[in-house]
């Protein structure tokens, strides 16, 4: 098994994949827009095998009190155990809870929603967009698939009716989009040795050792970043790995609608 | 919001989306959609989709739990969170997934033999993204697909279906509108072995006459045996694709 492991580590170390993709090439992406029909806005997103699906709901809440005139967005993911074997029931452990605060920055720091056009009242109601990740096939990289679930979902958002009273038909749809400035795009990068990938499948993550994911907007600006895995960076291979997820970022942006 | 229609009895009485009485709404099933899994499916009747995943037989933990004598079902149905028509479902469970977990499992088990894997589970993961009514049957079809996927040893799949009352008017397969019809309205979930015409599930809120029972259920399981040929050809489907692929 040892030697096993060391073959298989050596194949990607000399920047071989093991289903002979180039280091920075994504699998089959496909998305689907308007998945479930009771949400908001839904998608549903595949690299390769792996599959998250991703619903908006839209309620109506109160705003912070020191932020009167805004509303305010939430991320929840929840890694089914339908997806895995490794995943459990039970409340979200730390992968699943890293994964929607990454993803939440991503969306949050981009200012990709004007949280001042989700105030209905101010000081009274606001919108409060809640977006749900559900992995339904782990095949590796659910952090980017992820992602790019949420803003697909988030593309296809509209706001329910608004009745008096501030009560919510989520019956009637009306052809009002969630308001989108932005489109950031999370991408994460991997490294092992002197190399780096992205999209890396569950086969290949057991024998990688960083990995750092990197919002980024249209502008090119980075909005939100996160270092994962034990292995370490150095400033050059940070700035190394940005200037991958910038180049590959684009390519998935073009993806969305 | 509340959706009143006004039923009268028998002649006059039309469904809301226009089906015939003992009509099912469309229905579509693939197995092996999770490739992680160890045999997985989805089943579509109308607005209502369910993904069903098995994973095992695998040890069973904590270790107390484990029966010497057999292998153990364990079924959990769970609604996404977007999945339902009005406010988001708060993720993590409640008493009505709990309750349609157990009641799953009973559907279920009677068809399944695990007394090959002693100590082991049989977990079946049911989720929900799009809801019209009638997940619990829906989700009893596409585990019952899952199980049969994993190449589980089953004496028959198991279908499933809701057959109700409204006023009077025997109905099968329920939709959202119908259930929320009001005055005397029954919601019968019911589970059939197709080939023995055994009932594994049966629930019901509502009011129903005895007589009217027995017809109702005669109605469900005619159409279970109608709902079994669809999830029959799910499976051959699936091994249909996966023979020309190894041909290539």
């Amino acid at each position: 098994m040892e030697e096993n492991s060391n073959h298989l580590a050596n194949y990607l170390k000399k920047g071989l994949r093991f289903d002979n993709r180039k280091l920075e090439e994504f699998r089959k992406i496909t998305i689907e827009y308007d998945i479930s029909n009771n949400a908001e806005g839904s998608a549903r997103v595949r690299f390769g095998e792996t599959e998250v699906l991703a619903g908006v709901k839209m309620e109506l809440g109160n705003p912070f009190p020191d932020k009167p005139g805004e509303g305010s967005i939430m991320v929840n993911s929840e890694l089914l155990p339908m997806s895995s074997p490794e995943f459990e029931s039970g409340p979200p452990g730390i992968d699943s809870i890293e994964l929607a605060r990454v993803v939440d920055r991503g969306i949050r720091e981009s200012k990709a929603i004007d949280f001042k056009k989700l105030c209905v009242r101010e000081g009274e109601k606001v919108w409060i967009v809640i977006i749900d990740l559900m992995s339904v096939n782990d095949a590796g990289n659910l952090l980017d698939v992820a992602a790019l679930a949420a803003m697909a979902a988030l593309k296809d958002a509209k706001f329910p009716k608004l009745l008096e009273k501030d009560k919510v038909d989520y019956h009637i749809k009306t052809d009002k989009k969630l308001p989108l400035d932005r489109t950031p795009v999370s991408i994460t990068v991997y490294k092992l040795g002197d190399k780096f990938l992205v999209d890396p499948t569950n086969e290949e993550i057991k024998f990688l050792e960083g990995r750092l994911t990197v919002a980024i907007t249209e502008e090119d600006k980075i909005c939100a970043m996160q270092k994962g895995l034990s292995a370490s960076f150095t400033l050059e291979e940070i700035d190394k790995a940005v200037g991958i997820a910038m180049e590959k970022s684009k390519e998935l942006r073009k993806l969305l609608r | 919001m509340i959706i009143t229609i006004k039923v009268s009895k028998m002649s006059d009485f039309k469904r809301p989306d226009g089906r015939k009485n003992d009509e099912l709404r469309p229905m579509e099933a693939k197995a092996g959609i999770i490739k992680r899994a160890d045999g997985s499916a989805m089943f579509k009747v109308g607005n209502t989709v369910a993904y069903a995943a098995v994973y095992g037989p695998r040890e069973l933990y904590p270790k107390f739990l484990q029966n010497p004598g057999h292998g153990i079902l364990r079924c959990n149905y769970n609604m996404m969170p977007f999945s339902g028509s009005g406010e988001r479902i708060r993720p993590g469970g409640n008493r009505r997934s709990k309750e349609i977990s157990m009641v799953t499992e009973k559907a279920l088990s009677p068809v399944l033999d695990l007394s090959e894997y002693p100590n082991a589970v049989v977990d079946v993961y049911i989720e929900l993204p799009q809801t019209d009514a009638g997940s619990r049957c829906a989700g009893i079809c596409a585990a019952s697909i899952a199980l049969a996927d994993a190449g589980l040893p089953m004496k028959d799949l198991v279908a499933a279906i809701s057959v109700g009352n409204l006023n009077g008017n025997l109905v099968v397969d329920l939709d959202k509108e119908e259930e929320d019809i009001e005055g005397e309205v029954a919601d019968i979930p019911i589970a059939v072995v197709p080939s023995t015409g055994e009932i594994t599930l049966l629930q019901m809120d509502g009011i129903v006459l005895k007589d009217e029972l027995k017809k109702a259920l005669e109605m469900g399981i005619k159409s279970c045996r109608k709902i079994t040929e669809i999830q029959r050809k799910a499976l051959k489907d699936k091994y249909k694709v996966d023979a020309k692929s190894e041909g290539e």
